[in-house]
């Protein structure tokens, strides 16, 4: 597609306090842009979701973003553990978050389930000891 | 009603943002798990929490909650005033506890929202 456009952004692992910060630009940019509020927001919480993911459960990682005219395209790579049990990851209320992270206001066993929720497709690639990638995708 | 009536109703205390206090709000949400705020929160303006740490700030950012009201006399640091602040968020303090700040509010006519 000759007009996308491609945003990318490293997300650090245990830097709690900046965790938000690209789900934050990306909401800044897609409004300029004259994106539709709904999809605004759903962008912005599946992918917040994501990014914190990355930095409680991941090593860090790296989020690609795709706007095309038809369909905002978020790529969330990371550098491992690996998710075990997808299932159980996308029932609501599971968690594997420890109690330090409960205490921060997430690990509520939503993550996943809302990353879903507010997409319109979501695919998890994962390998234990290797990473983790969630492909998701908001139509406009 | 507006930030300003929220405010009086509890007898809070605005710690950032008093030029905002004029705008209109009709729902809240309570809560201090941010996951859960994430999941049910729809065209809500006003979160509660106890919850004291950025990710408050982030979610209401990411929600377009406009007022965040830190219960039971929860002190948000300076990192927490500065990044609501800057994205133009009220916040204000209370003494009263998470159910009765809440039950205060809708008593005085705000709802908690689509579901």
């Amino acid at each position: 597609m000759a007009d996308a456009i491609t945003l990318t952004y490293n997300v650090t692992k245990d830097d709690f306090t900046r965790a938000g910060e690209a789900s934050a630009d990306v909401k800044q940019k897609l409004k300029q842009m004259g994106v539709s509020p709904e999809a605004v927001r759903k962008v912005s919480i599946a992918m917040y979701e994501g990014e914190i993911n990355m930095v409680i459960h991941a090593y860090g990682g790296k989020i690609t973003v795709t706007i095309s005219p038809d369909k905002i395209r978020m790529v969330l790579a990371d550098s491992g553990p690996g998710i075990e049990d997808i299932e159980k990851a996308m029932q609501p209320g599971y968690s594997t978050a420890p109690e330090e992270i409960r205490n921060l206001g997430f690990g509520a066993g939503m993550g996943l389930p809302n990353m879903k929720k507010y997409t319109d497709s979501m695919h998890i690639e994962t390998k234990i000891g290797v990473g983790t990638t969630i492909t998701m995708e908001v139509n406009l | 009603m507006t930030i300003k009536d929220a405010m009086n109703v509890l007898g809070a205390r605005c710690v950032v943002g008093e030029e905002n206090l004029d705008q209109e709000v009709r729902s809240a949400c309570g809560s201090d798990m941010m996951s859960d705020v994430l999941a049910y929160s729809k065209d809500h303006s006003i979160l509660l929490t106890g919850l004291c740490n950025p990710q408050v700030v982030r979610t209401a950012e990411m929600l377009d909650i406009v007022c965040l009201i830190f219960v039971r006399g929860k002190k948000p640091d300076e990192t927490i005033l500065k990044m609501a602040g800057e994205r133009g968020l009220v916040v204000l303090e209370t003494g009263h506890r998470m159910f009765s700040a809440c039950g205060m509010l809708y008593e005085a006519g705000l709802n908690g929202g689509k579901i």
